[in-house]
């Protein structure tokens, strides 16, 4: 049992997704129970993962008892069991916000959202490229119909251009892997690094345009600067339960950079060692500096939350663009942080718009609001968590980043992510007292939200305090967790027990 | 036959990237097809072109790498559903915003 905990994340969504396809619409109260409890068992089980990972072993699950590097394996690392957890974390904040009344906006929504589940986990724990490509395309399949639910004029636009780039997107994926395949002839990625570390002079230049083809991929998931544009638009226009699934969404491309680039192109591969370094650095800052413009020039709630999750995508890069150990550690910090944090914003949004009728989250004078202090205190809360200011998590993970910055990146990061910082801080002001101050005299109107979206929200905010209460241990375990990624030798060696003996010697 | 499969790779690729570069969907749509065209043709290259090879297992030797052919079925199949799925998705664009440009704008920008 406890050896096949590993395919757990994978198969139990497409379970619970298949068990939903029973009916198109109708059996309300079925679907939710299924799709909850699923989510719920998922979290168990991502526990369950990480402390089976936390003890520093490498373990895989071969499918099929098929061994690598022919088989396809799920390989269970202190980093992917971390980035399971925090998919089933935020996932059962937005399923029980769902269940509040979006899921019926549209059909099969819990079907959907549970396949787009079993996207992002297999592609936190598979250990082979092309296993990855099709991860990505399971978790974008379900995303363009997610994007979609519900319907309306926005959304179909913004999903126009969502699956369009992404569809290009793909392409430059198979052609990427295609060239890494017919250059070093396998592909599992530990079976890369090993390749990859004795490559033939010749064949460097091949690799290295794969490598970089496959960053501009990654670039697009994760939003990095000049591929950043379908992103603001698209999470404004999502349903909120969706547009909170979809805070991890970008999370999985920074994920796949980390995986790729830390285990193929670490510090076995020569020449080709953290090729991707500098253009991600540059360009991190970048993306910093033009969210931090977007944050300012929002001028709705919910478009103000997409590109405070750009601010974040743009700090997550830059931490791999210094990929020291002590950076990575940082990243992966406040990678859970921003994550729970944007998520909960996103349905936070939701519940202002609903209560504020006809105004929406346009950041205009409109109602009062029937349960506004309620709100505006988890709205402080959130806002306080996601500029970065102390006492919340934000504070911490940022000053964690800043730290981990040495010598003319200082010069750099530090006033790019300062003034970041304090743009979130004005806009955010500026929002709040909009939306909580600025409203119309007359007799307030409206019913209570319901108890299932107050529940999805405290749930994910509630993420702010409670890392700070558990800094330390969490600190240490991607500490932990960033030391393994700087040393893949252990998992290569886990996987390939035969070929990395042969490499050692031959070097 | 290396130079005319790299040149109907080339020429598939570049009409495919020219037409998802236009800016109504239809043309977008064909576009992407074409792409994907050129990449399942080169992916089944990666493995390196054989003549005569035998598809799986041969006695004595002249074997086709299988491995491009199983990621090109997928990729086929992958890619089918996803052009499916960007068809409906230009109709109903067409039929909610009113005309088939990408960005949704009347006037036309062509």
């Amino acid at each position: 049992m406890m050896q096949h905990l590993i395919v757990f994340p994978v198969v139990l969504p497409l379970i619970a997704g298949i068990l939903m396809l029973y009916q198109r619409q109708g059996l309300v109260r079925y679907k939710r129970t299924v799709s909850v409890a699923a989510t719920l068992l998922l979290l168990l089980v991502a526990i369950g993962l990480v402390r089976q990972a936390a003890s520093g072993d490498v373990t895989y699950y071969a499918l099929g008892d098929w061994q690598a590097p022919f088989g396809i394996v799920l390989v269970l690392d202190r980093l992917s069991a971390l980035m399971v957890l925090l998919t089933a974390t935020l996932a059962v904040g937005a399923v029980v916000f769902a269940c509040a009344g979006d899921d019926e906006k549209g059909s099969n929504f819990h079907g959907l959202f549970q396949w787009q589940l079993l996207g992002i986990n297999g592609a936190f724990l598979t250990g082979d490229l092309f296993n990855l490509f099709v991860f990505f395309e399971v978790l974008l399949l379900a995303s363009y119909a997610l994007l979609l639910h519900g319907g309306g004029k926005a959304r179909i636009q913004a999903s126009v251009h969502y699956v369009v780039l992404n569809l290009a997107g793909s392409s430059l994926f198979l052609i990427a892997v295609g060239i890494l395949y017919g250059a070093t002839g396998t592909l599992n990625m530990a079976d890369m690094a090993i390749r990859v570390a004795d490559l033939p002079v010749e064949r460097e230049g091949l690799v290295t345009a794969g490598a970089l083809m496959l960053l501009v991929v990654f670039a697009l998931k994760s939003a990095m600067l000049p591929l950043y544009f379908w992103l603001p638009k698209a999470y404004a226009s999502a349903p909120a339960p969706v547009a909170a699934l979809f805070a991890i969404m970008t999370k999985v491309g920074v994920y796949a950079i980390l995986r790729v680039y830390s285990l193929i192109f670490g510090d076995s591969a020569g020449d080709l060692e953290a090729l991707e370094q500098p253009w991600v650095w540059w360009l991190s800052l970048a993306t910093i500096a033009a969210a931090g413009a977007g944050v300012m020039a929002a001028r709705d709630l919910r478009l103000l939350v997409a590109y405070l999750v750009l601010v974040s995508v743009g700090t997550l890069l830059a931490g791999i663009g210094i990929g020291t150990p002590q950076a990575i550690s940082a990243l992966l910090y406040y990678l859970i942080h921003t994550t729970l944090i944007t998520g909960g914003l996103f349905l936070l949004a939701e519940m202002i718009g609903l209560q504020r009728g006809k105004a929406g989250t346009r950041l205009v004078k409109g109602r009062p609001m029937v349960q506004g202090t309620a709100l505006g205190i988890l709205f402080f809360a959130g806002a306080i968590a996601v500029a970065g200011m102390p006492p919340l998590s934000g504070a911490i993970g940022k000053a964690l980043m800043l730290n981990s910055a040495e010598g003319t990146q200082r010069l750099w990061l530090w006033p790019l992510l300062l003034v970041a910082g304090l743009c979130s801080m004005v806009a955010l002001a500026r929002a709040g007292s909009t939306l909580f101050w600025r409203s119309y005299r007359g007799n307030i109107s409206g019913s209570p939200l319901p108890y299932r979206q107050w529940f999805g929200v405290i749930w994910l905010l509630s993420a702010a305090p409670l890392l700070v209460a558990l800094a330390g241990p969490v600190s240490s375990y991607t500490q932990a967790t960033a030391e393994q990624l700087a040393n893949p030798q252990v998992l290569i060696r886990t996987l390939l027990p035969d070929q990395a003996t042969d490499a050692g010697e031959a070097q | 036959m290396e130079l005319l499969y790299a040149m109907t790779t080339g020429v598939l690729t570049a009409s495919g990237l020219y037409l998802t570069l236009r800016g109504r969907t239809f043309p977008v749509v064909v576009g992407l097809t074409l792409l994907s065209y050129a990449v399942n043709l080169f992916l089944f290259s990666m493995g390196g072109l054989t003549t005569d090879g035998a598809a799986i297992v041969s006695e004595g030797g002249n074997v086709a790498d299988p491995l491009p052919q199983a990621l090109v079925l997928t990729a086929i199949v992958i890619g089918f559903a996803m052009t499916a799925f960007v068809v409906i998705l230009a109709m109903r664009a067409r039929s909610e915003v009113g005309n088939d440009h990408v960005d949704g704008n009347k006037e036309d920008r062509e």
